[in-house]
């Protein structure tokens, strides 16, 4: 069966006045129906841009599709017009985006927000969107819907109103939904429920996701699949067991290897990747990582590794990496 | 670390915070928020105190009441033994020379029109540190390589620096003037995940030098044992727990520090898939006004239901 998602050498710029930003390079991945993505990467990384780019969501000018093609199932969206995208975003693929705050309108109820897409995309009757919304916010676990429904976005807590974004994200049944931070801004107690009814969520209703958050945490718990992004490329993607537990990119070790472990103050002192983030106007030549990365080898710092496919692991385990990481972490081992 | 017979560097009593309460000009009053209610604790000298809660608990405002950047609606703040409480400016500012603060966002702390150099050097301006120019820069200088950046950035902007360099430089100013108390509040929420082990890593080794003392603010517990020596844990403006971080950790009392811990995502699939969070209703199971913190081991506290 063909991938519900093929994207392919997506390359996006941003031309500003320091120069041009080379935000996401010759980005290639698939992703089948039913699947979940998570994609971790920093701020920089392309993980947020990429996305919005591949529906026409990134202002040009600045921004810039240099080269690619996103197909979603099997129909180019970069070729297609934004009148046509129009009939996509929101429909075929939903969006939840990071501060609930932000993205609902204040002065409009929470069942006018809801019942817009329905209304655009399916034509529906008010009364008909008054049920549908009714029943999506029932599904997002709000309780007292019908009440709550007409209520305004100041009326709901965070974590509620990051509700309301999943049910708008999921209103038209999207085959498609990107999730860009959605619980970045929320409470740990909150972020918990809210990843508990999108698990709860793809059992019900089966929607494919694609999860970007810079919170390994979070992956780990939620996704089928991981990638990791640096610096505009994919530096490592696989199954999640495979690349958390055997990870082959400098990169993804230094950000597993640096997150807390339950170490303690005294007893244990966190690693941590050197250096600072990549200067994205430079021309993205060799491995984005290489400046901070101690094994990285002459040809890093030319050459830019092709993301293969992983020796001694799963099947689907990719890593962009020159040098052999499991080789390099043994032979730091053995030295005193 | 701490001996129970020492004097507390700094030491709150009773702390509390309440906004609104006012007249309004026709009947009635403002509905009163306790965001701060009847907090207590002591640090002592080069202890970190982990302060944690989630948005809303009143953390950073205990912080900011601590430092008296607002004045306390309520209760003590003593510095080395001496109540500092309500202090006028002038008398203050001394103490200003000893606590200091670092924010949460390095970008907005920083002024834009400064450079870095300056903007470091300005608290030994303020508090006539340094003899003479000459004196100040190399002074910076030295700040500069003590946090980890290369001097050679003291002419540039802010606005040319990464998050994580930006925070190393509030860092260096807020150790300008050698002092003793820090409170950190959120220093390393908005910094990239691989930047923020430098930080925290630069926190330890500052206060293995120099001797610091830290109130650490922060929503995210996973940090917190790398850092702290013990953590209060805070809910709608009440400390309901509080202890050395191991007992916390391992052993948590109030069911709202069970259900925080509960809740951080762990980096680990297998972990991670089976991990069932546990709920707590803040709603329903706010602590009541009259409760009080009753020891339940060595050092440790927590708030009784």
């Amino acid at each position: 069966m063909a991938p519900l998602l093929e994207v392919r050498n997506l390359t996006v710029a941003f031309d500003t006045p320091a120069g041009t930003v080379h935000a996401v390079n010759d980005v290639s991945y698939s992703l089948e129906e039913g699947e979940t993505l998570g994609i971790v990467g920093e701020s920089g990384s392309g993980k947020s841009v990429h996305a919005l780019s591949m529906v026409g969501l990134i202002a040009t000018p600045p921004g810039r599709i240099v080269r690619g093609e996103v197909l979603f199932n099997g129909r180019d969206l970069l070729a297609l017009s934004q009148r046509e995208l129009f009939e996509v975003r929101g429909k075929e693929i939903g969006f939840v985006f990071q501060d609930p705050m932000t993205s609902l309108n204040p002065v409009l109820t929470i069942e006018r927000q809801i019942a817009e897409p329905l209304r655009r995309h399916f034509g529906m009757s008010v009364s008909q969107a008054r049920r549908r919304v009714v029943e999506l916010l029932e599904l997002v676990g709000i309780p007292d819907a019908a009440r709550r429904a007409r209520q305004y976005p100041h009326e709901f807590s965070g974590g509620m109103r990051q509700r309301v974004m999943i049910a708008i994200g999921i209103s038209c049944n999207p085959k498609l939904l990107i999730a860009d931070e959605a619980t970045t801004a929320l409470d740990v107690t909150v972020q918990a429920q809210i990843l508990d009814l999108v698990r709860d969520l793809k059992k019900k209703i089966g929607t494919t996701v694609i999860w970007i958050t810079h919170d390994m945490g979070v992956v780990a718990g939620l996704a089928d699949t991981v990638q990791v992004m640096y610096g505009g490329r994919i530096m490592e993607r696989g199954p999640v067991r495979a690349v958390f537990h055997d990870p082959r990119n400098a990169y993804t070790w230094g950000l597993l290897k640096s997150l807390p472990h339950g170490g303690r103050r005294g007893v244990t002192r966190l690693y941590q990747i050197p250096g600072n983030p990549p200067d994205l106007t430079k021309e993205p030549i060799g491995d984005p990582f290489a400046p901070r990365n101690p094994f990285a080898t002459e040809r890093c710092r030319i050459e830019t590794p092709p993301l293969g496919e992983v020796e001694g692991s799963v099947a689907g385990h990719r890593a962009a990496a020159w040098y052999d990481l499991r080789a390099e972490i043994a032979a730091t081992q053995v030295q005193p | 670390m701490s001996e129970s017979n020492m004097t507390p560097l700094v030491s709150v009593q009773n702390l509390c915070k309440t906004y609104g309460g006012e007249k309004r000009l026709f009947g009635g009053s403002m509905p009163a928020l306790k965001a701060v209610n009847n907090v207590s604790f002591d640090i002592a000298p080069g202890e970190t105190l982990g302060l944690v809660g989630e948005s809303g608990s009143g953390k950073s405002t205990t912080g900011r009441v601590l430092l008296q950047l607002e004045a306390p609606t309520g209760g003590d703040i003593l510095y080395k033994g001496e109540n500092i409480t309500g202090l006028s400016k002038a008398m203050l500012k001394p103490y200003r020379r000893d606590m200091q603060v670092i924010f949460q966002d390095p970008y907005a702390s920083l002024n834009p029109r400064m450079t870095v150099g300056e903007f470091v050097g300005e608290p030994l301006e303020v508090h006539n540190l340094a003899s003479s120019r000459r004196e100040r820069e190399d002074r910076v200088a030295s700040l500069f390589t003590k946090v980890g950046l290369d001097p050679s950035f003291m002419k540039r902007y802010p606005h040319e620096f990464s998050g994580g360099q930006r925070q190393r430089v509030n860092i260096a100013r807020a150790i300008a003037l050698n002092p003793a108390f820090i409170v950190a509040d959120e220093p390393i929420t908005a910094l990239d995940v691989s930047i923020q082990a430098q930080i925290v890593n630069l926190f330890q080794d500052l206060q293995d030098e120099l001797g610091l003392t830290y109130l650490f603010i922060a929503h995210d517990l996973s940090m917190i044992r790398y850092l702290c020596h013990r953590v209060a844990v805070m809910l709608r403006g009440r400390i309901v727990e509080i202890g050395p971080c191991d007992a916390i950790f391992e052993n948590p009392q109030h069911a709202y520090t069970k259900a925080l811990l509960s809740a951080i995502p762990v980096p680990d699939p297998d972990i991670e898939r089976d991990r069932r969070p546990l709920v707590f209703d803040v709603g329903a199971n706010l602590p009541r006004e009259e409760a009080v913190l009753r020891p339940v081991g060595n050092r440790h506290f927590v708030l009784e239901v």
